[in-house]
């Protein structure tokens, strides 16, 4: 055991460090549009100095690092509060799955664009119909000569709007058993087949959207992975999900909590401080505990997929247990406001119900406690 | 950045694990914990953890001890609870740490050679009879009555702890011991009224030495909550009622998902106390140790309650051994300061 940094380490971090000092674009603007050419201006700034796309092979216009230097690329931007890449799909998804499964000609189409931000990229994976049980999908992909056709619909897609190309997975054979009749293509967004609503969320904003899909064409040329082989190239797509998302997600939940310590020091209440109360303390200090359990089991994840190639056990805990602790955390700041909490007077409301989202976006808990009890444990499968 | 064990730390892990599940089967477990010696051990299962170098981990090496650090100590802590041995080790590591921190040059030498090499054993006398919920002791000089004492029975020497640090050396002689039950019998307790002790001189390390103890402690109960996690999903697959194994319906599927989600977490904040401890002892070590104390010992609580319940009726029997973790886990929580005191001190030091 040795949780220091490594003097490769220590320097990848303060070269980012220094880089940040120099370089960090400060708060984004409010507004989707504005906010969102904010976002592409820093991803062109951080692609100029090599820095996006830091997982990715240098070969492919990434820098080649290492997991541990991931986690600290991510731990440091969400520490400084950086705003994310314009193309946050694209980068922790869309490229790796290029990467891991396309042909060195879609390497060297796609790859670059996403770099770029000139390419923004988005995913058509979940359905209505289809939503933990996704191998269930029944956007229909018909082929036509060199073209497939496509019809159906996909939800949650974020960014859709903004986006040049479509993570879609699609059914290529209905006559086959459910998880092996799915192909993944990347579909061109700007023709007339494909339609993007707003979906309006609890919060009242529209951060996802639906897709309505009326015989949408993608070239033959545009398969990933090949045909009737998309349940695997999906899977891979949410691997890398979960993996490359958990080391921002735990700083942000450490960052929130910061924040909450600091309401309960100013807030009054029954004539003290709210953090002068024991229930309150109790409450802060479990989640402070919480969150730095979160904080080591994410690196004890990586010392296990350096050793053996792949996550261990703790690794596939890391997104059930982030939104238990990041709702506990809002649920405690609703408590702390009192009456307050009523209004919608900061930002706390809004984070007490987006929160919400947390144990349904990106896997179910059900689902995450349903592999971890098969896949880790090896108990029986329920079906 | 590495959270795994070196070679050396797995060898200790390796013969740790083999010894225990070979000398400390459940049915010597069962025998020791309901019979009626005072001291729940034997002179030939001490003397065989003594010839394997076990009491003097910890202890420095110029009087006597292997002087390794909080995360060997861990890792054998670990198997010890997941094994349940009954055996007055980590009380007699506890008598040394305190001994080593706190104790005159004098003290030091007489003590902490035979502490190291298992020719004598040692144990802490923490709670007053008066106590509250903290573990900080009121007592003012080595008089008066201490209770849970650990492993006393077997003891040739105590560790007093006082008010603001102060603590005593006694020895048995000068001291009335009263084995009294415990809940958890794999562990012996006792009333000890004292008659007078040696001060200590204290040191810079003491609250180390408290802070490495709840570690310890703390591995203990990640050892029973990976224990009682296995018999429940060992029995959910087994087990089978409405023509099924229980651990297809997901009320029971999920409950040991839980169990590995709160295992896991109690090992990771664990492991980094003992990193913390042995490399960064002034900045993160403090909290560190509190909050593997405060997590691990709720979650060897939570999981091995949580195991009784997948287990159903058979698990409330006194023929089943699940009742000996669940007991040990509960005494875990309560000793060396429970987990509401620690969270209290996680506050404290996070600046909440």
């Amino acid at each position: 055991v040795d949780l220091t940094l490594s003097p490769q380490e220590e320097a990848f971090r303060d070269e980012l460090r220094s880089w940040l000092d120099a370089n960090h674009p400060g708060p984004e603007p409010e507004g989707d549009e504005s906010g969102f050419e904010f976002r592409r201006a820093w991803q062109r700034k951080l692609h100029g100095d090599h820095w996006a796309g830091v997982s990715w092979p240098k070969e492919y216009g990434g820098r080649g690092a290492t997991l541990v230097e991931q986690a600290i690329f991510n731990e440091e931007l969400a520490r400084s509060r950086a705003p994310s890449p314009a193309n946050v799909l694209g980068l922790a998804m869309g490229g790796p799955t290029v990467i891991a499964h396309g042909s060195e000609e879609q390497r060297r189409r796609y790859l670059e664009p996403i770099l770029s931000a000139e390419e923004i990229w988005c995913q058509g994976f979940s359905e209505p119909g289809s939503g933990s049980d996704l191998a269930s999908l029944k956007t229909r992909a018909v082929r036509h000569g060199d073209e497939w056709v496509v019809t159906g619909q996909k939800v949650w897609t974020t960014l859709a709007h903004q986006s040049k190309w479509c993570m879609l997975v699609a059914r290529s054979d209905p006559d086959a058993p459910k998880h092996q009749g799915l192909t993944y293509f990347l579909m061109d967004m700007d023709q007339p087949g494909v339609q993007v609503r707003p979906l309006v969320q609890i919060t009242g904003e529209a951060e996802f959207n639906e897709l309505f899909l009326e015989e949408a064409r993608i070239p033959h040329g545009n398969i990933v992975g090949g045909e009737g082989n998309g349940w695997a190239v999906a899977i891979t797509t949410l691997m890398h999900e979960r993996a490359t998302l958990a080391f921002g997600l735990q700083v942000q939940v450490k960052i929130a909590l910061g924040e909450l310590m600091e309401k309960a020091r100013t807030t009054r209440a029954n004539g003290k401080m709210a953090s002068e109360d024991a229930v309150v303390r109790d409450r802060l200090a479990q989640l402070y505990i919480e969150s730095e359990v979160l904080r080591l089991n994410a690196y004890r994840g990586l010392s296990a997929i350096m050793k053996h190639g792949v996550p261990g056990p703790e690794g596939s805990l890391g997104k059930w247990q982030w939104a238990e602790v990041n709702q506990a955390l809002t649920e405690l700041a609703q408590d702390i406001a009192g009456p307050r909490a009523m209004l919608r007077s900061d930002d706390w409301t809004y984070r007490f119900l987006r929160a919400r989202a947390n144990s349904i976006e990106g896997g179910t808990t059900e689902i995450l406690k349903n592999i971890v009890a098969e896949r880790v444990l090896g108990l029986p499968r329920m079906r | 950045m590495n959270f795994d064990l070196t070679d050396d730390q797995r060898a200790i892990q390796r013969t740790a694990k083999e010894f225990l599940a070979d000398r400390y089967k459940p049915e010597e477990i069962r025998r020791l914990a309901t019979s009626d010696d005072d001291r729940g051990f034997t002179d030939e299962q001490w003397s065989a953890i003594a010839e394997l170098g076990w009491p003097g981990l910890v202890v420095p090496e110029e009087h006597g001890g292997l002087g390794l650090g909080t995360i060997e100590l861990v890792v054998l802590q670990e198997q010890l609870g997941y094994a349940l041995a009954p055996t007055p080790y980590l009380s007699t590591v506890a008598a040394g740490l305190l001994i080593a921190a706190a104790g005159s040059d004098d003290q030091r030498a007489r003590w902490l050679p035979p502490l190291a090499s298992g020719e004598a054993r040692g144990t802490v006398a923490v709670w007053d009879e008066d106590a509250g919920w903290s573990p900080m002791p009121s007592m003012t000089d080595p008089r008066g009555t201490k209770i849970g004492v650990p492993d006393a029975a077997a003891a040739d020497v105590l560790v007093v702890a006082g008010a603001d640090g102060r603590h005593w050396l006694a020895e048995p002689g000068a001291a009335t011991v009263t084995p009294t039950p415990g809940i958890d019998t794999t562990r012996r307790l006792s009333t000890v009224e004292l008659d007078g002790g040696d001060e200590m001189p204290g040191g810079p390390e003491l609250d180390r030495a408290y802070q490495r103890i709840a570690t310890a402690v703390a591995a203990e109960s990640v050892g029973i909550a990976q224990r009682t996690m296995e018999m429940a999903v060992q029995y959910a697959k087994e087990r089978e009622q409405f023509g099924r194994p229980i651990g297809a319906y997901q009320a029971v599927s999920h409950a040991c998902a839980q169990m590995l989600l709160e295992t896991e977490g109690a090992r990771s904040a664990t492991y980094y106390a003992a990193w913390a401890l042995d490399n960064e002892p002034e900045s993160t070590g403090p909290l560190a140790a509190s909050m593997a104390k405060a997590y691990a010992t709720d979650a060897g609580w939570r999981v091995a309650a949580s195991s009784l319940q997948v287990h159903g009726g058979i698990g409330f029997t006194w023929e089943h051994d699940l009742h000996f973790f669940l007991k040990r886990a509960e005494a875990n929580r309560r000793a060396w300061g429970d987990p509401r005191w620690h969270r209290e001190r996680v506050a404290d030091l996070a600046g909440i």
